[in-house]
């Protein structure tokens, strides 16, 4: 219980209100609601009894040495990430609303702003959305309002959740249609894609795509130009230490899971909706902006800005719903990204591509065992395997290591796979430690 | 952008210089990678370069420079910011919780799958309804998938219902939710005292109708007493009654929301459930529901199966995702770190006093900030400067811009839109009576000093690390990154 009232203090604030008592104050609420019965346990826990009950519900969450990615990447948070995302000067501020006594997370979300513009190659990014699958989604209904078409083309290889996420969105208008860019090799075949492009609103790629395999976009915006149409870009931010950047082969929206920039795993959140795009599509983007600014004595302050579009304001004409966004997330990850700086992300990108790497290299030794596609891949991989991709996984668990997402509900053309992924918090000796879970398994 | 160097408020990558380092990643198996020079970046990547000190304590002074519920009263009406617990913060940092990957196998996630569904079944049983899902990642992400629940449930019965109605009070998120799923908004106009208007309702409720979205108690702090009758005359129309949670904290363990006819809520764990704003998130939210609108949730759910819980895909009938994975678990864990610490009476204690406080503030402060209602309120109020302010020019942003200088956060300002110069001030139920005393004589003294010298209050604030800022200019020429 967090409440400071002693019954004293109740009494006197009562008191110089003029009411009687409480009551009084809630005589607008009919009586016959009020003081239900609340089926709850009649006694509450004191911090110590709830630390221990918390202690023993997180130790039942078993902790495999884990090789799964499929749009969530084990990450190493660095301490001086932690430190400053537990300052509660960040922590228990709100939105910035009054900005001269916001210029902290302000400024904190202007540099974020600039370093997702700084990966991705874009002009600008918002202040966060929600995660990836949000960001995806509402890239490419921003590109439906650009461009008023309504047919949506997508690679084979666009994370199937960020698929779900999007059809969800636009669930009330039948009238949209998805067409899917048929799979090549595990990648996008861009010879179909000028008789699908057209009447498009967007392509919509993600690369590295949702099986580890990296899309060359070379000529790929030229295509979706010819067309009329848009190019949404997702893409894992780290990757873009060492990979092309969307705004390097013509994307209009590039957007990402923020998460891979040292959040942690969460079982799913919070995690952290990137958003960027060329400079032309500013005003379409949802969300919270903050922006550059003078005082009146001429010195450097920044204010949300561009606010027109928003739901405060616009009500049933905004540009998006959104209100509450990620911002301690966008601060963790400008920060992972400014400790890091440039080589030090090139090193992170090298250190995935490298573990996998030598995991495909290891996994696809093993008798039975093959890569499923031959195109060079980021950080996971798929892995056919003899047998049931998903009993192999149980088996290998009761030892102790998760092998990764069997692929069949989501991929059944693709037969018994497993989708492995190996970041750059993995060593040899774990790699090699898979290896003999997945013969034992076998 | 102009990189003009000012010591104070330098960019990280003002900072910068090539070659410095803050981290390494020295892992051996980085030799290992090859990947073709065709598919590689070419451009620099412009992110500053710092030693691990600079970025603490650059990030450090940016800190220094926010109030925040920590370091400052912050009464910012309808975003209940109250005091967030330090356990929360504790629990939901436990390594089982942190790391688990979202794709886990159920069987290594049962810690986790057990917190969801006990603390699933608490909020039910507090709103007073059957269903819930944890899926979404805010308020408005939740009334996005209440009103996909409406839908798929009308489309079940085969009726085809295009508008939502609420009132004009209501947060800008209704509207804009409603539009962004393709429904038509019907604005219902607030009777004098700042309710909803029945018979007006009853006039713009029909056939084509699928959700009423209210906000309860209202965004003036207002309890809507005729709930009964609003809520009959949704029901007669075959329509849904939807209540916007983000005020729940005045009611939380005083009532049960599905009493009323509620069919469906959202929660906001980063209100009513004390998980911190982050500066403007992340948050969490929740939609309960009625057993009607249940099969419609978004899956997965989790269910007991056993000794154990499961992930629960439904019977096809969900309307889907509405968020990758499960949903914003590391807030649904400091929330449940909060409710274990409350038991009904424990929460009841927390609506009881924050409309104490409520009604404290606005009774000291009545007789020089007017009240746009004459009556008690919830858990907050909306004033407004009083005749002999206006009379000299001043305004409530004026009013706002002082308190700053003495050291208390504004209150939310011009919102709710139907009052003129409203001030909205939410205290929330853990500050203290001296927190709020020391809170009035400040209010009173920007009146009296405004009252003295108009143009100081105008120029406000004059002790903040920046002074009135150019939105204008941000606006025109928008100076968005480094």
């Amino acid at each position: 219980m967090y409440t400071p009232h002693t019954k004293k203090d109740k009494e006197e604030m009562l008191k110089t209100i003029g009411a009687a008592s409480f009551e009084e104050l809630v005589k607008q609420v009919p009586a016959k609601f009020l003081w239900p019965k609340i089926n709850l346990p009649a006694e509450s826990l004191d911090e110590a009894q709830a630390a221990a009950r918390m202690a023993g519900l997180a130790a039942k969450n078993c902790r495999p040495l884990s090789f799964l990615g499929a749009g969530a990447y084990e990450r190493y948070t660095p301490a001086a990430v932690k430190a400053i995302t537990s300052r509660t000067e960040f922590l228990t501020a709100y939105t910035p609303y009054q900005p001269e006594a916001s210029q902290g997370t302000l400024q904190a979300i202007y540099e974020f702003q600039s370093t997702v513009s700084a990966l991705y190659a874009m002009d600008c990014a918002n202040a966060s959305m929600y995660d990836g699958a949000s960001s995806f989604a509402e890239a490419v209904r921003a590109t439906v309002r650009v461009t008023g078409r309504k047919k949506i083309v997508y690679s084979a290889g666009v994370n199937p959740q960020y698929m779900d996420t999007l059809k969800t969105y636009f669930a009330h208008s039948p009238e949209y249609t998805y067409v899917k860019v048929p799979m090549n090799n595990g990648v996008m075949d861009q010879a179909a894609l000028p008789a699908l492009l057209e009447g498009a609103a967007c392509l919509a790629v993600q690369t590295p795509n949702f099986l580890g395999l990296i899309e060359d976009m070379n000529g790929v915006a030229d295509l979706v130009k010819k067309a009329g149409a848009l190019l949404v870009a997702a893409a894992d931010p780290v990757s873009l230490g060492i990979l092309a950047a969307p705004g390097e082969y013509g994307a209009d929206f590039a957007v990402g899971e923020g998460q891979s920039l040292g959040l942690p795993l969460a079982y799913g959140g919070p995690y952290l909706g990137l958003f960027s795009c060329k400079k032309e599509h500013v005003r379409q983007m949802p969300g919270r902006i903050t922006g550059l600014t003078k005082d009146k004595d001429g010195k450097r302050g920044f204010v949300l800005t561009l606010q027109a579009r928003e739901q405060h304001i616009r009500r049933d004409k905004a540009a998006s719903n959104i209100c509450s966004n990620e911002a301690l997330c966008a601060l963790a990850a400008t920060v992972y990204s400014a400790l890091y700086g440039p080589e030090g992300l090139k090193e992170l990108a090298e250190a995935n591509a490298g573990a996998a790497a030598y995991t495909a290299e290891r996994l696809s030794s093993i008798k039975g065992c093959s890569l499923k596609f031959k195109g060079p891949f980021f950080n996971e991989f798929v892995l056919s395997v003899p047998g049931k991709a998903a009993a192999l996984r149980e088996k290998a668990l009761a030892r102790g290591v998760d092998i990764g997402l069997p692929l069949a509900p989501l991929f059944p053309e693709l037969g018994e796979t497993l989708l492995v992924c190996a970041t750059e918090t993995k060593t040899e000796a774990d790699i090699l430690k898979l290896e003999a879970a997945i013969k034992e398994a076998i | 952008m102009n990189c003009a160097p000012a010591i104070d408020n330098r960019l990280s990558i003002e900072k910068s210089d090539p070659g410095r380092r803050g981290l390494w990643c020295k892992n051996p198996l980085r030799a290992k990678a090859s990947i073709p020079a065709a598919l590689r970046r070419k451009s620099a990547l412009r992110l500053p370069e710092l030693s691990e000190f600079d970025v603490v304590r650059h990030y450090t002074r940016l800190s220094r420079l926010n109030f925040s519920v920590d370091t400052h009263f912050y009464p910012l009406g309808s975003c209940t910011m109250k005091y967030n617990p330090r356990f929360n913060e504790e629990a939901a940092a436990l390594e089982g919780f942190a790391a688990l990957h979202p794709l886990a196998h159920d069987s290594s996630a049962q810690g986790t799958l057990e917190l969801i569904h006990d603390l699933s079944a608490r909020l039910v049983e507090l709103c007073g309804l059957d269903a819930i899902t944890l899926q979404p990642a805010a308020g408005a992400h939740s009334e996005f998938t209440g009103l996909l629940l409406a839908k798929a449930y009308f489309e079940a019965k085969g009726e085809n219902r295009t508008e939502i109605v609420c009132p004009d009070s209501a947060h800008g998120t209704n509207p804009a939710t409603a539009s962004m799923m393709g429904f038509n908004t019907v604005n219902l106009a607030s009777k004098p005292d700042g309710r909803l208007d029945v018979e007006e309702l009853k006039k713009h409720i029909g056939p084509k109708t699928a959700v009423l979205m209210l906000t309860i108690p209202n965004t003036l702090g207002i309890f809507e007493s005729n709930i009964e009758a609003i809520a009959k005359a949704v029901h007669d129309a075959g329509a849904l009654f939807y209540m916007d949670g983000a005020n729940l904290n005045a009611l939380i363990g005083m009532v049960k929301p599905g009493d009323f006819g509620v069919d469906l809520m959202h929660l906001n764990f980063h209100k009513t459930f004390s998980t911190p704003h982050g500066g403007g998130g992340p948050g969490a939210g929740a939609i309960v529901c009625s057993k009607q609108l249940a099969p419609f949730l978004p899956v997965p759910l989790v269910k007991k199966s056993g000794s154990g819980y499961v992930s629960d895909f439904g019977d096809g009938r969900s309307i889907g995702k509405v968020k990758a994975f499960f949903g914003n678990t590391g807030v649904l864990v400091r929330a449940y770190a909060y409710m274990l610490a409350h038991t009904p009476e424990e929460f009841a204690d927390i609506a009881r006093c924050a409309i104490i406080n409520a009604n404290y503030v606005r009774s000291r402060l009545l007789d020089i900030y007017p009240s746009y209602s004459k009556e008690y309120c919830m858990h907050e109020c909306v004033l407004t400067p009083g005749a002999d302010m206006t009379g000299k020019g001043l305004r409530t942003l004026d009013v706002a811009k002082g308190l700053l200088d003495r050291g208390f956060h504004a209150p939310t300002i011009y919102f709710p839109t139907i009052v003129h110069e409203a001030i909205m001030i939410e205290p929330t139920e853990t500050e203290s009576k001296a927190t709020l005393d020391e809170f009035v004589a400040a209010m009173r003294d920007v009146h009296d000093s405004g009252m003295a010298d108009p143009q100081a209050l105008k120029d406000a604030p004059h002790t903040m690390p920046v002074k009135r800022l150019d939105e204008v200019q941000a606006a025109r020429q928008p100076n968005l990154h480094w």
